[in-house]
């Protein structure tokens, strides 16, 4: 094991830009690739698992289905059910930092990071964060990497906090117009119901819950709907995480839009499908960026160009010039030579 | 003697003229009432919840409005002048102890809760709000703010937010850094940023992490926003009691194994029992080694549920008492006892230490045999209250400051606790933060190397590193003199 880490620190030492990948799986998403590829696959297993300690730490190259089948069996999950996209490995989902159809109930996956081992520019292992749920000792930088789509280094070894799978759940569907869902979605988000998912998309909003078999069935109850049967259920939800459904198919731009969940519904011009109660907003269609971008920002989110489309004017949105002052720093001081994945996040680093 | 007279003495020209004109250009930026100078007026401010370090400042401003903060950054920053924010003045680190020759800025007076937005689930708030008054604003709209610290009814937002602040419903609510989305921050050059957003997530590098928990290093928080929970419907706790802290353990464990998240998992060891029935007779069994309190919220027949497993799993691990709360005056009482902690053992020491390490909890008989031992060792009593659900380990150290050797005793005890819990895979602070208190213990932790990367986030937002200086992280050279004098491993 140990021989690929010092195969990864000479390649680090190069100080030639480098573009790191585990499963290829997200290689679309972020700006053009730069750099010869870094395979962290070779670095991959389990190192330690405690169920009852509520943690795994794992090599960055381990499959994530390897270990959501690893939790599955002591009927536990990184909860917020982060996409696989076919191969994804451990680090590229920290790095990336995506959260799945359950995000608005359990948290984002840089809230389920509790530490990370990482190797900077000049080649140095350091370690932040650790093995525990509550740990205040230095700057967060175990979650700060999270979502930094490897620019400030090599992920090499990741924990996350993991949950108890709750013990029911069931899908309730509604005919909906997409104001009338919003205001539902928000409304029910103010009461201690047992939402776990949302999804709304051509006039039809359905609903997951889960949590313990009476809140569940009470909540069935309450909220009336109809019913999907399991098989039906399950294969949707797995479906919508992995963004394979028809909505998802085909060549289209796809713009993910992040906004308050009670932004009323936006004039757009495509396809809409709605997450997490109204907080994510996906768009099919070759829109104009920028002026897609000053909606958002108007409404207090922001707009990614997620997956296609024209690169060019920038996949993600746009920062002040005080807070990319900050992210140039952060950037330099991690990786002074500009090794990992360049122009990824953004073209200035 | 206070350590501005003790540095003024070392060097009286060029400090005291330096303070002269500091407090001449900080009188022009603020009202009088808003800034104390004189050594009855900065008294009050030489120390926080941690009372064993103290320092008079230079000054102390209290500016009312966010111009006035800017203003003060700025006279700060062009003279060089260290910044120690401070908000409640409850931290138990030090993180807001003043630095000599340096200004204390109270974010007292920005108490004012903005907006709650019950449709959003959202309170956008100033730094000075209290924790507590945030849930009370909330409470008509069926909300509460969810990290509860045991100071919560004197702690405010904005230190919360320094300190990443946990409490005891945590392990399933989350901590300050799960439910505070936005903020509106001051560098220390005077600029303001807005990090984070009323959205789920923001473009770029996640600058909240680094925010929340910085204690004070990197920015002036001059607004948040936070989310506001839904109120369960009923809450209930079960209370168990134990013969050995081992079999204690093992419970927490069976409930976690049993696919529970309990909505709050404390222990507290036989000293802390009596110390807290004494001061709020919540009728705890004081023979025992451990008491447990586990709690359960929701509906209620997924309460009772989940109560009725938890309490099957209390017994088979064998708990010889058990008590569940039969309303919600008893359930306040059963919690008002562990969230007395701290000032009940207050009540029988004259002074004492808090420790905050956490520990993987497995190792939790180890670690409790082991502070029994160094109990014995410095001669010193040691109650432990322990957030079972999350590890986190609450070792306070009685002592006698008046006595003396015994204060150096007390810090040389904590230190051994420390170091333990890093031993055993844990960290030296989980909610406390590092503050002046442990910052040489983060040598023990951490690398040079991840201090140096530490150093850098720091000067990412803070060039000068006039914020907080010599606070949570130090400086690697100091660390290889801590391991050359010993007191590290």
């Amino acid at each position: 094991m140990n021989d690929c880490v010092e195969d990864f620190r000479s390649r680090i030492l190069e100080r030639r830009p480098l573009r790191l990948r585990g499963g290829g799986s997200k290689d679309f998403y972020g700006g053009p690739l730069h750099g010869e590829v870094l395979d962290t696959r070779s670095h991959s297993g389990i190192i330690g698992y405690e169920p009852t300690e509520l943690v795994i730490t794992a090599r960055c190259g381990t499959p994530l289905a390897e270990i959501e089948s690893a939790l599955a069996a002591r009927r536990q999950s990184v909860a917020c059910q982060p996409p696989l996209f076919g191969a994804a490995s451990i680090g590229g989902v920290v790095a990336a930092g995506l959260s799945g159809p359950p995000r608005a109930r359990t948290g984002s996956l840089r809230d389920s990071v509790l530490g990370v081992k990482l190797m900077d520019g000049e080649g140095r292992e350091l370690n932040f964060g650790g093995q525990v749920i509550k740990n205040v000792a230095g700057f967060d930088v175990s979650r700060l990497i999270a979502g930094s789509l490897g620019t400030l280094g090599l992920i090499l070894e990741v924990s996350l906090k993991v949950l108890p799978l709750p013990p029911a759940d069931a899908t309730l569907r509604f005919e909906l117009p997409q104001d009338k869902a919003l205001a539902a979605l928000n409304q029910w988000a103010g009461q201690p119901l047992p939402l776990a998912a949302s999804c709304w998309q051509a006039q039809v909003l359905t609903l997951r819950l889960a949590g313990a078999q009476a809140a569940v069935a009470a909540a069935r109850r309450n909220l009336g709907g109809e019913l999907v049967a399991e098989p039906e259920a399950a294969a949707f939800w797995a479906a919508l995480r992995e963004q394979t459904g028809s909505f998802f198919a085909g060549d289209a731009p796809l713009w993910r839009l992040s906004l308050p969940s009670v932004t009323p519904p936006l004039d757009l011009a495509g396809a809409v499908l709605i997450e997490w109660g109204g907080a994510q907003r996906w768009l099919r269609g070759d829109v104009d960026g920028a002026s897609l971008r000053q909606l958002a920002a108007q409404a207090g989110g922001h707009a990614t160009l997620f997956r296609g489309g024209e690169k060019s004017g920038g996949v993600f949105a746009p920062l002040t010039p005080a807070l990319m002052e900050v992210h140039r720093r952060l950037k330099q001081s991690f990786d002074p030579y500009g090794v990992f994945n360049p122009g990824r996040l953004y073209p200035e680093f | 003697m206070s350590q501005a007279e003790h540095t003024a003495g070392a060097a009286p020209d060029v400090d005291a003229s330096g303070r002269v004109a500091l407090l001449a250009e900080l009188a022009h930026a603020l009202p009088a009432a808003a800034l104390l100078a004189s050594t009855e007026e900065l008294k009050p401010y030489e120390c926080d919840g941690l009372t064993a370090y103290r320092c008079l400042p230079w000054a102390v401003a209290l500016p009312q409005s966010e111009e006035q903060v800017l203003a003060v950054l700025k006279v700060c920053h062009r003279r060089q002048v260290p910044v120690v924010v401070r908000g409640a003045g409850t931290g138990l680190s030090g993180g807001a102890t003043p630095v000599a020759k340096g200004v204390v800025l109270s974010l007292a007076r920005f108490m004012r809760i903005l907006e709650i937005d019950p449709a959003a689930r959202l309170a956008r708030v100033q730094p000075g709000v209290r924790n507590l008054a945030i849930s009370e604003a909330a409470a008509a709209c069926g909300l509460y703010y969810a990290p509860d610290p045991s100071s919560q009814i004197a702690c405010t937002i904005g230190g919360n937010i320094a300190e990443n602040a946990g409490g005891v419903h945590c392990l399933k609510y989350g901590l300050t850094l799960h439910n505070v989305v936005k903020l509106r921050v001051a560098l220390m050059s005077g600029e303001v940023m807005e990090i984070g957003s009323h959205a789920l997530d923001d473009p770029g590098y996640d600058l909240l992490a680094l925010m929340i928990g910085s204690e004070g290093m990197l920015g002036v928080v001059l607004e948040a926003s936070v989310k506001l929970t839904p109120k369960p419907h009923t809450a209930q706790v079960v209370m168990a009691s134990f013969d050995s802290v081992i079999e204690a353990g093992n419970a927490v464990a069976a409930i976690i194994a049993a696919g529970i998240l309990p909505a709050g998992l404390e222990m507290m060891d036989k000293l802390a029992t009596a110390a807290v029935e004494d001061f709020v007779h919540a009728g705890y069994d004081l023979t025992a080694a451990a008491i447990l309190l586990a709690e359960s919220d929701g509906i209620a027949e997924e309460v009772a549920e989940e109560i009725a497993t938890m309490s099957a799993l209390l017994q088979q691990n064998g708990a010889r008492q058990l008590r569940i709360s039969q309303s919600e005056a008893e359930r306040l009482k059963y919690w008002a006892g562990r969230k007395a902690a701290f000032p009940a053992v207050g009540r029988i020491t004259p002074d004492y230490l808090c420790m905050d390490g956490t520990i993987p909890r497995k190792h939790l008989a180890h670690v409790l045999t082991r502070i029994a031992e160094l109990s014995e060792e410095f001669r010193l009593r040691c109650a432990n209250v322990f957030h079972a659900g999350d590890g986190n380990l609450h070792p306070l150290i009685m002592f006698d400051a008046r006595n003396p050797g015994e204060t150096e005793r007390a810090i040389a005890f904590g230190a051994k606790i420390l170091e333990l819990s890093v031993d055993v895979g844990g960290t030296i602070t989980g909610e406390h933060g590092v503050g002046i208190e442990k910052v040489q213990q983060m040598c023990v932790q951490f690398s040079r190397e991840e201090l140096e990367a530490f150093h850098a986030v720091k000067a990412a937002f803070d060039p000068l590193a006039l914020l907080n200086p010599g606070k949570a992280v130090p400086v690697p050279r100091h660390c290889s003199e801590y391991r050359l004098t010993g007191s590290a491993r």
